[in-house]
């Protein structure tokens, strides 16, 4: 794919490789996150931005080493922090992009209250979430987005506990540009990447990950080349939700609730079928959406479930300080100090 | 009759009721006249935790002392001469507190069975003859008000709200002090409310009047100006201080202030008052957590901010895995912990000095930080300075401690001039060649990169670094290098402080060693026990990691040293371990500061007098 970086960024023509750091990555083999990690250096030289402006921060666990790999501005924090320590560092500095690196333990059990508080704020950072539904660093507990009945080393007889759905939260929480991805489709997760990286706003990317030494297939049917047009609908704006080998099966809405639909049984037509908006500014039909990887028997959406334009944090903060030193003028050490308040002594 | 003026040297006053009878205003509006007519004053308001408890009842008492005086004073004064007192429950908790002849204004309308109830009073304390020996001034307050007020528009509870300015115009006649800064204040107040404007200063000259006419005031006195160095002064509170002091350092470096924050009693004003300041581009970003605040610093200070949090004991304690990360990135950040009394909720709105081994050794791992302490509310202003200079130009988290105590108390602050305060220098790297992130100066100072600065993208975090390159490390040697790099770094802080200084008689056998908010109640106490013979050398300590590189051969020249703090021997403890000195501790935790005579006492016992006990 040709980058059209000159428009981008003037005087500067980068590659997938000016992107890559010298340290050596250390997944384990067959990670997911190589291609997560493959797919962002791709698509940086098209987020238009000159690469020390560029800052990657992230928490705790195998996502979170992301940072050391991109040779960008990098923050690799403490568990559960990244959005909060990336919340700093977009105001302190707005002319930054910031990215945070982070996974389904990170980002919603430790770190849940800074993750739905940066959603409420519409903090203009970008939330790439590696979701493998496992804990890997610290070799096999299940987290938060682990299936209920899970087997894993913490939970011998299986989870009890029911899993979030990362989408379902972001959007109720406020983020302004909600995705999913698979880190087994290069080309879908390239685009959620560049698309997330225009978005003005809180901009959060679930992207489902492989973890072949705790988690093996865990969304083996959702990206093996059989299995996957039956169970994934992509979701395009404009476009009819169509699904299986053949394009056969689609979805429509019955109310408010969601119907598998047979094309070819002569009943339905295509035209029978929900056609996807991603602007919607009612998020009830993202809900009725985001609830189908819940759903036995119904595909799993990717793509963007809803993105729309909302005042974001730091472009409201910085706008108020405009406005009030406008008002008032910039601060001097004599307006602070020398109040009505003040007597001499002589 | 004629009235007579009597010239006192020093008053301490006390405004008493509950928790909606504006107490604190009263006092503060008292405060600013008597700074502006040039009293050495020292104020401290105290308030129950609960915003507004039942009306009349014991626990919803709050109160606000101010001590003024002619000469130079370091304390709002230990017991009150005069005690205005808005109900019997406010009678009933004061009492205890005031001198034995002191004055006590009450209101005597607000005796009735049911506030006596309240009080717990079986029988009326004004009638029953258990306040003999004061003197009591009656006021029908309620009435006197609501007949000054005749013919303004307003309901006759927005009426009696007016209350406090009635006792507050009595007290200005009382202290001979003019009443027009109030007045003037209350315009500005009730700018969009005239009728409530006009009560308030209706009421507030009618008391005026009152003191002046009616015949059970005998007495005015004069408290004549104190004789302070020359200048510009302004009343601060520490949280206001503290604010304007990080404000100034946000000027001195050209750095932005940033400040993460989340509401905590008694370091909320901090927040609040930083808030105000969006013209001088400061940020406070209230967070969701505690822990948040202190991590949208450290991102701030990775930006290139001035980046602070504030908090109270036990923010701070949800903050130290941060800490720790900011110890480990070395990227300055302040934390100013405002103390209270602990553990847990404790005593929120109450004194105490029991972080200071947290602030010390809190954080998990070796995690050396620098902390300060700040001695009375105006010096939260130079010591935030301080503290912001230490940060940035060592690259360094450090950790500011006051107290509830210097957060509500107050004081005049004598205005420095922009350019007598100390320049902080900041130095971002800019040059690609030969960068390095954990590349040192001759003080262990890593070179701040900020993103933006092309050439230099690199990446911190919280695992160890290789030293000079700063690429994860996990070398055994490399670790205990870095240990010490960062044990370094603090340590050489210290070449950047002034030396402990000894007041008083230098001969002694007695060194009081004091930090923080004991500074003015030692002060004083020394003096009251010089005046009575005993003499006795002071030490304040400022700074408390690293110490000051004198500190071993001060303490080395007394027989022997006590430590006044509100704790159980924190301070004591850590001179003790690292000096090997006996230590005579004198310890309080009752979330009081200490009182000049309870330091008074001691330091005459130790010295083997009895002072009268």
């Amino acid at each position: 794919m040709e980058n059209k970086i000159d428009e981008l960024v003037p005087g500067i023509k980068y590659s997938a490789k000016d992107f890559a750091s010298d340290v050596d990555v250390k997944w384990c083999p067959g990670c997911g996150d190589y291609s997560i990690l493959a797919q962002v250096q791709r698509t940086s030289p098209d987020f238009g931005e000159r690469k020390e402006n560029i800052v990657w921060v992230s928490g705790i666990g195998c996502s979170s080493r992301f940072p050391y790999y991109m040779n960008t501005f990098g923050f690799h924090s403490i568990h559960g922090r990244a959005a909060a320590i990336a919340t700093g560092v977009k105001l302190a500095n707005p002319k930054l992009q910031v990215w945070v690196a982070t996974g389904d333990g990170d980002m919603l059990s430790i770190g849940g209250n800074h993750f739905i508080h940066a959603c409420r704020k519409n903090i203009n950072l970008k939330i790439l979430m590696f979701n493998n539904r496992i804990y890997g660093l610290t070799k096999g507990q299940y987290s938060p987005t682990s299936e209920k009945g899970k087997v894993t080393k913490s939970s011998p007889f299986g989870t009890v506990d029911w899993p979030f759905n990362a989408i379902k939260l972001a959007d109720s929480a406020g983020a302004t540009f909600i995705a999913r991805s698979l880190d087994r489709d290069p080309k879908h997760l390239q685009e959620m990447i560049t698309r997330a990286s225009k978005h003005i706003g809180m901009a959060f990317i679930e992207v489902y990950q492989n973890c072949p030494i705790f988690n093996d297939g865990a969304f083996a049917a959702l990206t093996e080349k059989d299995s996957k047009p039956d169970n994934v609908v992509i979701l395009e704006h404009g476009k009819p939700l169509l699904f299986g080998a053949n394009k056969n099966k689609g979805i429509k809405l019955d109310g408010l609730n969601p119907v598998i639909i047979d094309l070819n049984d002569g009943k339905h037509s295509i035209s029978d079928c929900w056609v996807h908006d991603e602007f919607d500014d009612n998020p009830t039909r993202g809900f009725i959406l985001a609830r189908f990887s819940d759903l036995p028997g119904f595909p799993t959406p990717i793509g963007v479930f809803r993105q729309f334009k909302k005042a974001t944090y730091d472009g409201d903060y910085y706008s108020q300080i405009a406005h009030v030193k406008k008002q008032k003028g910039s601060g001097t050490y004599e307006k602070l100090m020398f109040t009505s308040n003040t007597w001499e002594v002589n | 009759m004629a009235k007579t003026v009597q010239v006192v040297d020093d008053v301490t006053v006390r405004f008493a009721g509950d928790s909606g009878d504006g107490m604190q205003l009263t006092g503060s509006q008292f405060t600013d006249t008597t700074a502006i007519v040039g009293n050495d004053l020292s104020t401290l308001p105290d308030f129950p935790a609960e915003i507004r408890a039942p009306a009349g009842s014991l626990s919803g008492v709050s109160g606000f002392q101010l001590h003024f005086s002619s000469s130079d004073i370091q304390t709002p004064g230990d017991s009150p001469d005069v005690l205005v007192a808005m109900n019997p429950a406010a009678l009933k908790v004061n009492l205890k507190d005031i001198k034995k002849n002191a004055t006590i204004i009450v209101n005597t309308n607000a005796f009735d069975a049911k506030n006596l109830r309240l009080a717990n009073y079986e029988t009326n304390p004004l009638e029953d003859g258990s306040l003999a020996g004061y003197n009591v001034i009656q006021v029908e307050l309620n009435k006197l008000t609501m007949a000054a007020l005749e013919g303004i528009d307003l309901s006759v509870k927005d009426k009696d709200k007016c209350k406090n300015f009635f006792a507050l115009g009595i007290m200005y006649w009382m202290y001979n002090r003019p009443i027009e800064i109030t007045l003037k204040w209350l315009e500005t107040k009730f700018k969009k409310k005239p009728e409530i404007l006009e009560a308030n200063q209706k009421a507030l000259q009618a008391g005026y009047n009152y003191g002046d006419t009616t015949e059970i005031f005998t007495t005015r006195y004069d408290v004549k100006p104190a004789k302070l160095p020359k200048g510009v002064y302004r009343n601060v509170s520490g949280n206001e201080a503290a604010a304007l002091g990080f404000i100034t350092a946000s000027l001195k470096s050209g750095l932005p202030l940033f400040l993460g924050s989340y509401p905590i009693t008694p370091a909320s004003e901090i927040l609040q008052e930083l808030s105000k300041y969006k013209d001088f581009g400061v940020i406070t970003f209230q967070a969701e957590d505690e822990i948040s605040g202190i991590c949208s610093a450290i991102g701030a200070s990775y930006s290139g901010s001035l980046a602070i949090t504030s908090t109270s004991g036990p923010g701070l304690s949800l903050k130290m895995e941060a800490a720790g990360l900011a110890v480990m990135t070395e990227l300055p950040v302040v934390i100013i912990d405002v103390q209270r009394g602990g553990p847990s909720t404790g005593l929120p709105t109450k004194t105490e000095q029991a972080d200071l081994m947290q602030a010390m050794y809190g954080r998990h791992g070796e995690a050396p930080v620098v902390v300060l302490a700040a001695q009375s509310p105006a010096d939260c202003f130079y010591m935030s300075i301080e503290a912001a200079k230490i940060a940035l130009e060592h690259m360094i988290p450090v950790i500011l401690l006051t107290d509830g105590y210097l957060a509500f108390g107050s004081e005049p602050l004598k205005i420095p001039k922009l350019e007598e305060l100390p320049g902080i220098k900041i130095n971002f790297r800019k040059d690609p060649e030969g960068f390095h992130p954990y590349q040192r100066d001759e003080n262990f100072v890593r070179p701040w990169a900020i993103p933006g600065t092309p050439g230099l993208e690199h990446r911190i975090g919280g695992l160890e670094k290789k030293d000079v390159f700063g690429n994860i490390s996990y070398e055994p040697a490399n670790h205990e290098i870095m240990t010490n790099n960062r044990k370094n770094k603090v340590e050489k802080v210290a070449d950047f402080i002034p030396d402990l200084v000894v007041e008083g008689e230098q001969e002694s056998e007695l060194l009081i060693l004091t930090w923080g908010s004991t500074y003015g109640a030692t002060k004083e106490a020394i003096r009251n026990a010089k005046l009575k013979g005993y003499k006795t050398a002071h030490a304040h300590l400022k700074y408390i990691n690293p110490f000051p590189k004198n500190i071993g051969t001060v303490l080395n020249k007394f027989k022997k040293i006590m430590i006044p703090e509100l704790n159980l021997g924190q301070m004591a403890m850590i001179i003790k371990s690292r000096f090997l000195k006996d230590v005579i501790q004198f310890n309080k935790v009752q979330g009081q500061p200490f009182k000049v005579a309870e330091i008074e006492n001691k330091i005459i016992e130790v010295l083997g007098g009895s002072n009268g006990k």
